[in-house]
């Protein structure tokens, strides 16, 4: 129904029922030096896909995206936009557009100079490009704001600024480098809102990097973690959430994190602790990433917010009691530290819970809903 | 209970008493103070004096400067000895004083400046924001260059400066020399001359201050931000786009710098003024060393006073100028290395 917005009018949208090919990334390589960044990397991003690039610190994920826009030259393979080897073209012949995290406006232009340069340095004519800037500057609201220079904003609207240089020339894909990362925490979640408004409207692809989990959960079609220039994981949010392909995976994704309990898997059951405080998980009702896995050492992560606590722990498949050590309240919900099997265990609890360190505390864990891994692999049985 | 008291009136007192409050009182005459501002003034004073002897002696004449008293003001201002100092001095052959040698200065040094402060930039701006391979070594060399003393290169550029003068004269010839005769017309041999000449003191000028001109430039630019640099590109600015749209308006400071740094620098050049130019091409400096230390004759003071004087305008007005401008500007390109 949502008729696509498109900054140029008269310049119909490329045909978005093609599920073609946006972004694709070959065999991708990138050494500085000796340091190699990006060790044979593979993506392929969907038309008017929005993908994040999540991942810590020094990952790569920075590389990845100025190697997609042309700021950087690969070492070896191939960037495919569109259909179209653009491995050797300059980024503004790419159809690309950037917003970094410090913004990067030009200092001695005005907002709408800001807005006009690429356009101004593609040639194209002056009413085109008032036309495209006012566009944007609606889109984004920030007319008011177009004879000033960046120094006179302030950060989010500087941001959204930046958004717009890319906005006005109507590119086919978005690149976005920590765009938020400067932003204090409510203006951050205003513009995540925006941003993806923005694509809603738009549909164009973007490729989205962060540092930040929520961002990368709200705003993501498919989310790829990275690790040491590699893909750990490619997937919905949901997939990534829910099921992660390896520990990794499990550790980085979810505040708090995922509580992980060394142990064996045994004929279908995973135990741990041996003696006292020992934990028995039948894992019926597990999906098995293969059928048949045999006997192993394995981990089992099991998220706080997964554990059951209440009334609700009679009906759970299996129950245990453990000793609360550490309460931290954090208003919404409440963090409980105990131990299961030798091991911390986190437990997140209603906000209203009142609970303190050396009660007893039945839980409840539903196998179903956990992560099993094998120890030596890391990788999800 | 005593200090939660409510009652107004300790409340007030405690007011009073709690200590401390606002910004600490500073004792002007403090013992620290007069030490400071006194070594201050004599220091000043110090390095005042010469000038005003110098303003005081260019304003007498010389009957008056025999009779001594060095510091005492002029009992009758005169303002000869600048005229003369500018007009009618002698050097060697030429009796138009300073004027000369004024001019001559000017004219090295407007394209001095000009010149190296392009060829500084834009080899700053590329190795900073466009390395290549290799960029660093090309660098390290250059700053190298800064370091060998003048004195080693001063024989090897007068060759070079001979030689090269020739050489463009000789291919310049080989090419018009025949244009010119299948036109008919006389022809003469085109004759470029780089050693003593104009133009080949603004290219040993230009030369010269290369290394530390790169220097202050490449750190500037370094200090602006690499994203900068990289969103200018996807907005489709080419090298000469980004220098003259998106860095350049930024480095006002860092060319005032540069532009104060090299007009000093090249109008107090002596060395490269006497060793590469010829009597009627000499810079003031030399002219100048020339008129004070020319043996014939009595000595002119209050006309050596004046010429230096004069001399020493050009620094003293660009100084004066643009002094805050220069401290600014060398605070922003000594942020980043
Ligand atoms: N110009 C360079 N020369 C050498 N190494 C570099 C260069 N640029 C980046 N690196 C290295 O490449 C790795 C990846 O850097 P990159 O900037 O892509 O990380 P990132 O994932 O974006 O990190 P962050 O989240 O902190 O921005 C880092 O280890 C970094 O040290
Ligand atoms: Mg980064």
């Amino acid at each position: 129904m949502t008729a696509t917005l498109r900054i140029a009018e008269g310049h119909s949208p490329a045909p978005k029922s093609e599920v073609g090919h946006s972004v694709q990334v070959k065999d991708l390589d990138l050494q500085f030096g000796a340091v190699k960044v990006l060790n044979d990397l593979n993506l392929d991003i969907g038309e008017g896909e929005f993908l994040v690039l999540l991942g810590p610190s020094g990952c790569g994920k920075s590389t990845l995206l100025n190697c997609i826009a042309g700021l950087l030259e690969p070492t070896d393979g191939q960037i495919w936009i569109k259909g179209q080897n653009v491995t050797w073209k300059e980024p503004n012949e790419r159809g690309i557009g950037m917003v970094f995290q410090s913004y990067a406006l030009y200092p001695q232009m005005t907002v709408e100079g800001n807005l006009s340069f690429g356009l101004k340095n593609a040639r194209m004519p002056k009413d085109e490009i008032r036309r495209r800037v006012a566009r944007a500057a609606e889109i984004l609201q920030i007319e008011p704001l177009l004879q000033r220079k960046p120094g006179a904003l302030s950060g989010g609207q500087r941001q959204r600024v930046a958004i717009g240089r890319a906005l006005v020339r109507d590119v086919d894909v978005f690149l976005f480098d920590e765009p938020l990362s400067n932003l204090d925490a409510k203006l951050r979640a205003d513009l995540r809102v925006e941003i993806k408004r923005l694509h809603q409207q738009l549909r164009n692809t973007m490729i989205y990097v962060t540092h930040d989990q929520v961002e990368a959960m709200t705003l993501a079609d498919r989310i790829a973690i990275m690790k040491g220039g590699v893909i750990m994981q490619l997937g919905t949010p949901d997939e990534i959430y829910n099921r992660p392909q390896s520990l990794y995976v499990a550790d980085f994704i979810g505040s708090p994190s995922m509580n992980f309990i060394t142990g064996h898997l045994e004929g279908g059951t995973f135990k741990a602790g041996g003696m006292s405080g020992g934990v028995v998980l039948p894992m019926e009702g597990y999906r098995f990433a293969t059928p048949q896995v045999g006997d192993r050492p394995a981990v089992i992560g099991i998220r706080p917010e997964h554990v059951i606590t209440g009334e609700l722990v009679a009906s759970a498949p299996v129950t245990h009691e453990v000793t609360v050590e550490l309460v931290e309240p954090m208003g919404s919900d409440t963090l409980v530290w105990a131990q299961v099997a030798g091991e911390r265990f986190r437990i997140r609890m209603d906000g209203q819970a009142r609970v303190a360190p050396g009660d007893r505390l039945p839980i409840g864990i539903d196998p179903s809903r956990a992560s099993l891994f094998d120890k030596k692999t890391e990788d999800r049985l | 209970m005593a200090e939660f008291s409510t009652n107004p009136a300790t409340l007030g007192a405690s007011r009073m008493d709690d200590g401390p409050r606002g910004p600490r009182p500073r004792r002007v005459l403090s013992s620290t103070n007069i030490m400071l501002y006194g070594t201050l003034i004599i220091v000043a004073l110090y390095y005042l004096l010469p000038l005003y002897v110098m303003i005081v002696t260019s304003l007498k004449d010389m009957t008056e400067i025999r009779m001594g008293n060095v510091f005492s003001p002029p009992v009758e201002v005169t303002f000869q000895p600048w005229v003369k100092a500018w007009a009618e001095a002698c050097t060697g052959v030429n009796c138009d004083g300073l004027s000369r040698g004024f001019w001559n200065s000017v004219r090295i040094l407007i394209p001095s400046v000009l010149l190296s402060i392009t060829i500084a930039l834009i080899s700053g701006y590329t190795l900073s924001k466009w390395k290549f391979k290799g960029s660093e070594i090309f660098f390290a060399i250059l700053i190298v260059g800064a370091f060998i003393p003048y004195q080693v290169m001063l024989y090897p550029i007068v060759i070079l400066l001979r030689d090269s003068g020739i050489g463009i004269s000789n291919a310049i010839n080989t090419v018009w020399l025949p244009v010119c005769e299948t036109f008919g017309g006389e022809c003469r041999r085109v004759r470029v001359q780089l050693f003593g000449s104009l133009s080949g003191l603004v290219i040993v000028h230009s030369i010269f201050g290369m290394p530390i001109l790169t220097l202050l430039f490449r750190n500037y630019f370094a200090s602006i931000p690499e994203e900068l640099f990289k969103a200018a590109r996807v907005d489709g600015a080419g090298f000469w786009g980004i220098l003259f749209r998106i860095m350049l308006p930024m480095s006002l400071p860092i060319l005032v710098v540069a532009i104060i740094l090299q007009v000093t620098g090249i109008w107090n050049d002596f060395l490269f003024g006497v060793v590469y130019t010829r009597a009627e091409a000499y810079p003031m400096t030399v002219q100048l060393n020339n008129i004070v230390n020319s043996v014939q004759g009595i000595k002119e003071y209050n006309v050596n006073m004046a010429a230096t004087l004069l001399t020493g305008l050009v620094p003293l007005t660009i100084y004066f100028v643009s002094g805050k401008l220069f401290v600014r500007g060398i605070a922003a390109g000594a942020v980043k290395g």
